[in-house]
């Protein structure tokens, strides 16, 4: 297991990038011990503002920036940003092509103790819908500091949600990420097992549990939500017949969502969903429980699938 | 501070009818557009496009460039005229207004057109976006002053006062907030459907210079732009008190013209009123 929570990766990756890159600059809302951009502000303090509970205004901020040469990495809370700044980015992020990062921090049911007004479950959903928008949601903590020196070299507007939770290490250090491309973890032929972001450790522990009772599992690992890698999703379901998608989010417009619709175009197959089945969560006493109690469990991506591989073989 | 000649004044009162000629035109042909808030802000467009910005048509993007957003991006036609006759795009570029094979969207696209610093249309987030590029210039690169024109409908919007308060923490004296204050909106007067009196108590409340001027008197608003350079501690706000639809008697200080289309009779008239005074 990490040892370190994925938005602690992120923050400190941010903060060594700056070393590197003198037009990056740092904009939170009054939640920089939360989204741990306070490493940034601490070795950067001219290149980091602080806007206050001002979301909507911060966005623009960061907008103005962006026209002005400097690379904004806008961030406060997953939820809050696209939410409360949601016509901002469509307008002025999106619409007008701004080169602004947008970082949702506490993305998913990661911040457990603060409940359902604080988790982020249609913020993908939001951000997919927004043309010229890259979205983005990494597996691991490597994955997350990886993706800091990708999005800032990427030209145009991006959003990445990252955990406020520990999650477990999926990728090594060598890990090299590209922007729109998915990563194929483990080949087989019965089923497909497509995760992101803080859900990709419980996807291998559930591909690991199959494998142990002798399915074939191909594992997928989607870090580019959008653009999506179609060509490896449809691969994987002209070779397997059988998918699941397994994402800390809605069912409708995340992961589930974007896989469907490439589906949809390419190979119809069967396709399962783990994620939160259109409704709100609860307040739990830690991520894990509260992702488990919730539909988000290892045993329910197993489970998924089982369903999946059995409707295969009943439409044969 | 220079005193502006009377030959100045005259040019740029000829720039104004022109922005609303064109203005006139675009709304007519296209039929729609929003005439009304277009016309309130033409003497505050010719004074800054045809003599107070420091800017080069020929290189749109040159970095030295002051920035001009229009916030009420409504108005989109008067800085389209102001933009073209200035020679950011040929003239004949504004009879392709709203047209699937021109540049010039309903609403302001800094992507499509040459010249347009900031997308807009929903009200209100000018000001913040100017607080970003007055916050770029700190740390290093070229200088350049900012300046937003925004409506009594911006200011009623909540990013409007987000972005003030973010102006006034990092005391943005790049930035000039010109508000449009015509006192009239879609539904109706501004001070009927939401109050913002007293708006010059709540602008100096939230940290900026406050100048107040007759936005359709040319020397005052030349004035009024020469002196927000002036100010060096804090972002200054021009409230320039206006007349919706100014220059065409039957327009005027109406709300049905906040986005209404003349019929012939009606275009003719107001052809003959902008082109009988100036």
């Amino acid at each position: 297991m990490a040892e370190v929570p994925q938005r602690q990766a992120y923050g400190m990756a941010l903060a060594e990038y700056g070393d590197v890159n003198p037009d990056v600059v740092v904009l939170d809302a009054d939640v920089s011990s939360s989204t741990l951009t306070k490493y940034f502000a601490d070795r950067h303090p001219s290149r980091f503002f602080n806007l206050g509970v001002t979301e909507a205004s911060m966005v623009n901020v960061g907008v103005g920036l962006a026209l002005s040469g400097r690379i904004p990495f806008v961030n406060t809370f997953a939820a809050l940003l696209t939410l409360r700044a949601c016509e901002q980015i469509r307008t002025c992020v999106a619409y007008a092509n701004a080169n602004v990062k947008l970082i949702g921090g506490y993305a998913g049911l990661s911040d457990y103790k603060d409940g359902p007004t604080h988790f982020a479950i249609n913020d993908v959903a939001l951000m997919r819908a927004m043309p010229n928008v890259v979205v983005i949601a990494p597996a691991d903590n490597i994955e997350a500091a990886r993706m800091v020196r990708a999005i800032a070299e990427h030209e145009g507007p991006v959003y990445m949600r990252i955990s406020r939770a520990a999650v477990p290490d999926v990728f090594g250090p060598d890990h090299q990420v590209h922007i729109g491309k998915g990563i194929m973890l483990r080949s087989g032929n019965d089923v497909t097992i497509i995760g992101s972001g803080s859900m990709m450790g419980r996807c291998v522990r559930a591909a690991d549990q199959l494998v142990a009772e002798g399915v074939s599992v191909r594992l997928l690992n989607i870090h580019t939500l959008k653009p999506l890698d179609v060509d490896l999703i449809c691969q994987a379901a002209e070779e397997t017949g059988a998918l699941v998608t397994a994402e800390d989010h809605s069912v409708i417009g995340g992961l589930g969502g974007a896989v469907a619709e490439a589906l949809g175009r390419c190979c119809p197959a069967v396709l399962e969903y783990v994620g939160l089945q259109d409704t709100f969560a609860g307040t739990g006493l830690d991520t894990e429980s509260l992702m488990d109690a919730w539909g988000l469990a290892v045993q329910d991506i197993v489970n998924a699938a089982r369903r999946a591989m059995e409707r295969k073989a009943r439409r044969r | 501070m220079h005193a502006h000649t009377d030959s100045l004044i005259s040019e740029l009162q000829e720039r104004a009818r022109q922005i609303r000629l064109d203005t006139l035109d675009m709304v007519y042909r296209r039929q729609a557009g929003h005439p009304g808030g277009s016309f309130s802000a033409a003497e505050i467009l010719a004074a800054l496009y045809f003599h107070h910005l420091k800017i080069d048509p020929t290189n749109p993007r040159w970095p030295e460039r002051d920035r001009f957003i229009l916030s009420k991006g409504h108005a989109a036609a008067a800085l389209y005229a102001a933009l073209a006759r200035r020679g950011y795009f040929p003239v004949e570029d504004l009879a392709k207004w709203g047209h699937l094979d021109g540049h010039l969207q309903g609403h302001p696209d800094r992507v499509k057109t040459p010249g347009v610093e900031m997308s807009s249309g929903f009200l209100g987030h000018g000001l913040s976006v100017a607080v970003g590029m007055a916050l770029a210039q700190r740390l290093g690169g070229p200088r350049y002053h900012i300046y937003v024109l925004m409506s009594d409908g911006c200011m009623q919007s909540g990013v409007a006062w987000e972005g003030a308060l973010a102006a006034a923490k990092y005391r943005c004296h790049e930035v000039t907030v010109i508000m449009d204050y015509n006192d009239v909106q879609l539904d109706g007067a501004a001070h009927d459907i939401m109050p913002l009196e007293p708006l010059i108590d709540k602008w100096k409340a939230f940290g900026f210079a406050v100048l107040e001027i007759n936005g359709h008197n040319l020397r005052q608003v030349l004035d009024a732009l020469d002196e927000a350079l002036e100010i060096h501690s804090m972002p200054t706000v021009i409230l320039a008190h206006t007349t919706k639809g100014k220059g065409v008697s039957f327009m005027e200080n109406t709300a049905l013209w906040h986005g209404a289309v003349p019929n012939s009779e009606q275009y003719a008239q107001a052809r003959a009123e902008l082109l009988g005074g100036v």
